[in-house]
């Protein structure tokens, strides 16, 4: 499209830059978004204002479409992709510049399961909001969490199923944990289509989160609580 | 049209397919993260039982225990090399037991998705597709099964690659999508769209439709919203007993014969004509749609209100279709 190109990000305000890095990164525009990064670090800005400030930010409104239905899985990807251009160029200046960390989560597919677009969802949209995620991939065991869990001591550990057939296999893993004592040191979040809140209840769980944008709000919340009874 | 499907549908009015695979499994032992497919051929009185179950409680047309019999979803397990023994033995002890039910019973080959994202999003490209799909339909054919059953997928990319496999293997195919994500499927696909795809594909499918998704409300407003596009041609409606419970280390699913009951009668009056269930719809399920589908008399298309009277509530208050969703936001490049 012609006025498409009438854009020119570096001359736009900071203002502006960050309102159009919001909207490039809703169209999944990744060049321009590692392009609005680069300027606002050439700009002075912390490497953690330009995560925030641009990129989570953005991200949020990505999130807030996802969850009322406006926006779908191809077009959440897309602007995922984008934020991870970002990121890339963002991730060592952070670790340099010694920037307040969100806490740490181990997300992985349970066993049986191939089906793996939401659990990267969840790890994208909290990696966008600035935890660290290592990723487990698919088909995970319960000594796979647990071999994870004890090697990277995460503050979350994220399970998703997207069949009737593996969902249960999430109560194997958190009765393991009991068993091992490992269960009060840990939040453990859970999600997938066919799961409910109640089904996290009852196989407990400490939440299901419906989708990515929730899953993000929801480790916000659960750590803040963690931290706050930690120095209380 | 000689095949055992389109036979049956020129002969009836609306016939009844089959319920769920995996609920079914797991009563019968099948550990969670364990491939059902595998009991094709190391369990097969249950492959057995599971088919008579359906063909018992008045099915027409039953699905193979093949649903993730790709090379795709098989590879978790190391059985990759295995995808056409599976989906041949699954259709085969299907063959077997609809032969034996003295009526002419439909086995439909089940086809679920790859699980993987197609490009450019993902990794699954077009031919990569078409290939797993036509190994997994040639095995199919060989064990017996009367029709490809393309079911819950959710991106139009990986729906054609399917048909296209079914050209391949010179099979006549349905094919339906899941619709969970706000009346539309997790790829952003609504019923028109779905609608529209079929009729644009080289080899249209006998019928097409929704299946699983959330709750029978939203599956039949999925239906309607085929008809609002003036479809022709035959529409399944395959909808899940409710909504998934955890009870004594168990799912459950929480509707009852009698709302099944009622969500196959709606369902015909809204003019689908081949009528099932999904996700944890037993034979008890299956007995009562069928009595309720031959006891009642056909009735007018309902509406949206009556369905959710009927039904429960909607999972959300557009599907997509129309103009009445929530907008996208307006962005400063114009797109």
């Amino acid at each position: 499209m012609a006025d498409e190109d009438d854009i020119i990000l570096s001359e736009l305000s900071d203002d502006e830059l960050v309102l159009q890095m919001h909207d490039d990164l809703y169209d999944g525009l990744k060049d321009e978004i590692e392009e609005g990064v680069n300027i606002l670090i050439e700009r002075g800005w912390t490497p953690y204002d330009v995560l925030t400030k641009a990129l989570v930010a953005g991200m949020t409104i990505v999130g807030a479409d996802f969850r009322d239905g406006i926006l779908f899985v191809p077009e959440v990807l897309l602007a995922a992709n984008a934020m991870k251009g970002g990121m890339f160029i963002l991730k060592p200046l952070l670790v340099e510049t010694g920037a307040p960390r969100m806490g740490k989560m181990v997300i992985g597919t349970v066993k049986g399961d191939i089906h793996d677009i939401g659990k990267n969802l969840v790890g994208m949209m909290m990696e966008g909001a600035g935890f660290e995620v290592l990723d487990l991939g698919i088909n995970n065991s319960v000594e796979k969490y647990l071999e994870a869990i004890e090697a990277e001591q995460p503050d979350i550990l994220g399970m998703s199923a997207l069949l009737t057939t593996t969902m249960p296999y999430m109560k194997v893993v958190i009765d393991t944990l009991k068993e091992k004592g490992m269960r009060e040191e840990i939040i453990v979040l859970v999600g997938g289509a066919p799961l409910n809140e109640e089904f996290g209840k009852a196989i407990g769980a400490d939440a299901y989160c419906r989708d990515a944008a929730v899953a993000v709000e929801t480790a916000k919340s659960f750590v803040a609580r963690k931290h706050n009874q930690l120095s209380a | 049209m000689t095949d055992a499907l389109s036979t049956l549908l020129a002969t009836r009015d609306w016939l009844m397919a089959d319920g769920a695979t995996g609920t079914n499994l797991f009563n019968m032992g099948l550990s969670s993260g364990e491939p059902p497919e595998l009991w094709n051929v190391d369990q097969p009185d249950n492959i057995r039982a599971l088919y008579r179950g359906a063909v018992e409680s008045g099915s027409d047309i039953f699905l193979t225990n093949t649903f993730g019999g790709n090379a795709s979803r098989l590879k978790l397990h190391g059985a990759q090399g295995r995808v056409h023994e599976l989906n041949r033995i699954g259709a085969a002890l299907g063959r077997e037991i609809a032969d034996a039910a003295g009526r002419t019973v439909v086995v439909a080959g089940s086809v679920g998705p790859t699980g993987e994202i197609m490009a450019p999003m993902g990794t699954l490209t077009h031919a990569l597709a078409v290939e797993m799909f036509h190994e997994q339909a040639e095995g199919l054919k060989a064990g017996g099964a009367d029709v490809l059953w393309v079911e819950t997928i959710s991106a139009p990319e990986e729906y054609r690659a399917a048909a296209e496999a079914a050209a391949l293997a010179g099979m006549p195919w349905c094919g339906t999508m899941s619709f969970d994500t706000a009346g539309r499927t997790m790829m952003g696909a609504t019923s028109a769209d779905l609608a529209a795809l079929v009729e644009k594909l080289p080899n249209p499918p006998i019928a097409f439709g929704a299946n699983c998704g959330v709750g029978s409300s939203d599956l039949l407003r999925t239906v309607l919203g085929f008809f609002a596009q003036g479809t022709e041609r035959p529409v399944i409606a395959k909808g899940n007993a409710g909504i998934p419970k955890y009870k004594d280390g168990a799912i459950h699913y929480d509707g009852t014969p009698e709302l099944m009951a009622d969500y196959a009668v709606l369902a015909r009056d809204s003019g689908a004509r081949i009528i099932g269930g999904c996700c944890g719809t037993m034979p008890v399920h299956l007995k009562a749609m069928r009595e309720a589908l031959e006891t009642r008399p056909k009735g007018p298309r309902p509406s949206l209100d009556e369905i959710s009277a009927k039904l429960g509530a909607f999972s959300s208050a557009s599907d997509g279709t129309g103009d009445e969703g929530p907008a996208r936001r307006e962005r400063r490049r114009g797109r």
